[in-house]
């Protein structure tokens, strides 16, 4: 996937205005089934996942026994024993390798995935609406998936996304992707790059892997304890129960001129800190980032200074998400 | 955006720099080719009137959504005037890159220099020939 097609704005504006599409091809599949599929990736997950439905869908965390990420996943249910985790193309082998490690004391199979299948994220107010037209079958409502034909190609459909808008992920077999890629530019779907992806979850506060989330980081001092589930017993939930953080993830706005970039030192009353994204938001037009700071400069008001490349930039604390889109429309 | 465009009174920097001299002083601003492969410019800093810019050596920074780049003087001086017009509307950069784009003038502390910048038919040969 390029960083960008046509321009980085546009392709933003896109999908929160209408739709675009990602080639998110990259990413990686690992497909766990057999009798004990469920109970491996309890073992592995960080979520509840006798919780997902049939045909459902899961976030969850990848730890390493003393908390730090591996990576954050997506984990559909295909059927009551076999289970489609979504990786990082970066993390995709050491994941794969994490998997089958801890799959010995459980009857289950861990298979690599990755070959067999292309991925389209279609996203946007007008994504659903555009796939739609050149379906067969029922689009899967949020958070579940479902076997449909599109463009004539048979595709699993996610309702997931990583934009903060409406939208499917399609899974398609490679030979079938540019069929369903050219159906959709004949939509209208305007096709998305690299750059737009990361404004675009940047702007709602969904983290990426590399940035805001690492080995040397746990899910906790992430804000995302809420994916824990530390009574599943998942490989190191132990480590992460009663753990007090000094630092937490925030997300921030600059309050003047300025874009924040990843690795700007933060400086705020109680202590120092680290942007771990930043960009320039083009919904908001102003730099945006989240930040690791001190627990104690963590709420919403507090004023924090970034410095970006020797020049004090001033920044606030925001809630989450930094972007909200307006309802009343 | 505006078409791909290299006037022929300008100087040129191999860094992607123009200057359009007059007298003892000259405007700096990037080339097509420069704010083409930076993409959508979102954000300038506007440097100090009075700072002194050497050749060669960053005087300022531009930023696209993604990625920020140095901004290189093509001669040396010191800062007369900026274009503070960019600030609120950095995206003429892009727009009018010889004209309402133009960054900074400069009052030349070397006129010797001027012998080291390329020519408009140099310059796009440098482009050809890949930078």
């Amino acid at each position: 996937m390029p960083v960008q097609y046509e321009g980085i704005r546009q392709e933003h504006v896109a999908v929160r205005k209408s739709a675009g599409m990602f080639d998110v091809s990259h990413m990686g599949e690992i497909e766990t089934s057999g009798p004990q599929a469920e109970d491996l990736l309890q073992r592995l997950l960080s979520n509840d996942v006798t919780k997902i439905a049939d045909r459902g869908a899961q976030y969850s965390m990848l730890c390493r026994d003393d908390g730090g990420v591996l990576d954050d996943l997506f984990t559909y249910r295909l059927g009551p024993d076999r289970f489609l985790t979504v990786t990082n193309a970066s993390n995709h082998e050491k994941d794969l390798a994490w998997f089958r490690e801890h799959a010995g004391e459980f009857d289950a199979e861990v298979t690599d995935a990755h070959e067999r299948w292309a991925m389209l994220a279609v996203q946007g107010p007008e994504a659903r609406a555009a796939v739609e037209r050149v379906a067969e079958g029922e689009l899967p409502a949020r958070m579940r998936t479902a076997d449909v034909a599109i463009a004539g190609v048979e595709c699993l459909a996610c309702g997931t996304g990583y934009t903060g808008e409406d939208g499917v992920e399609l899974l398609i077999p490679p030979d079938g992707a540019a069929a369903v890629w050219d159906a959709l530019l004949e939509q209208g779907v305007v096709p998305a790059g690299l750059g737009a992806r990361d404004t675009l979850r940047l702007e709602v506060c969904f983290h990426l892997y590399g940035n805001d989330l690492s080995e040397d980081r746990n899910p906790i001092e992430a804000g995302i304890a809420w994916c824990c589930k530390l009574d599943t017993g998942f490989i190191g939930a132990d480590a992460l129960r009663d753990l007090e953080p000094e630092q937490t993830l925030v997300p921030f706005a600059f309050t003047g001129a300025g874009i924040p970039r990843q690795g700007n030192p933060v400086r705020t009353a109680t202590g120092e800190g680290v942007v771990t994204s930043g960009s320039l938001s083009p919904c908001l037009d102003v730099g945006i980032g989240m930040a690791y700071v001190p627990v104690a400069a963590a709420a919403p008001g507090t004023e924090l200074e970034v410095d970006v490349r020797g020049k004090l930039r001033a920044a606030e604390v925001r809630e989450k998400p930094l972007y909200r889109k307006e309802t009343s429309g | 955006m505006a078409e791909a465009s290299y006037p022929e009174d300008l100087k040129y920097h191999a860094e992607h720099d123009w200057a359009r001299i007059e007298g003892d002083t000259a405007t700096f601003g990037i080339t097509w080719y420069a704010q083409d492969a930076l993409g959508e410019v979102v954000f300038f800093d506007p440097p100090e009137v009075g700072t002194s810019v050497s050749k060669d050596q960053a005087y300022t920074e531009v930023e696209s959504v993604k990625a920020v780049s140095d901004v290189i003087a093509p001669l040396s001086g010191e800062i007369v005037e900026v274009n503070e017009d960019l600030s609120d509307s950095p995206e003429k950069v892009n727009s009018d890159p010889y004209g309402e784009g133009w960054m900074v003038k400069v009052k030349l502390s070397d006129q010797s220099e001027l012998d080291q910048l390329m020519d408009v038919n140099q310059y796009k040969e440098l482009l050809q020939t890949g930078s």
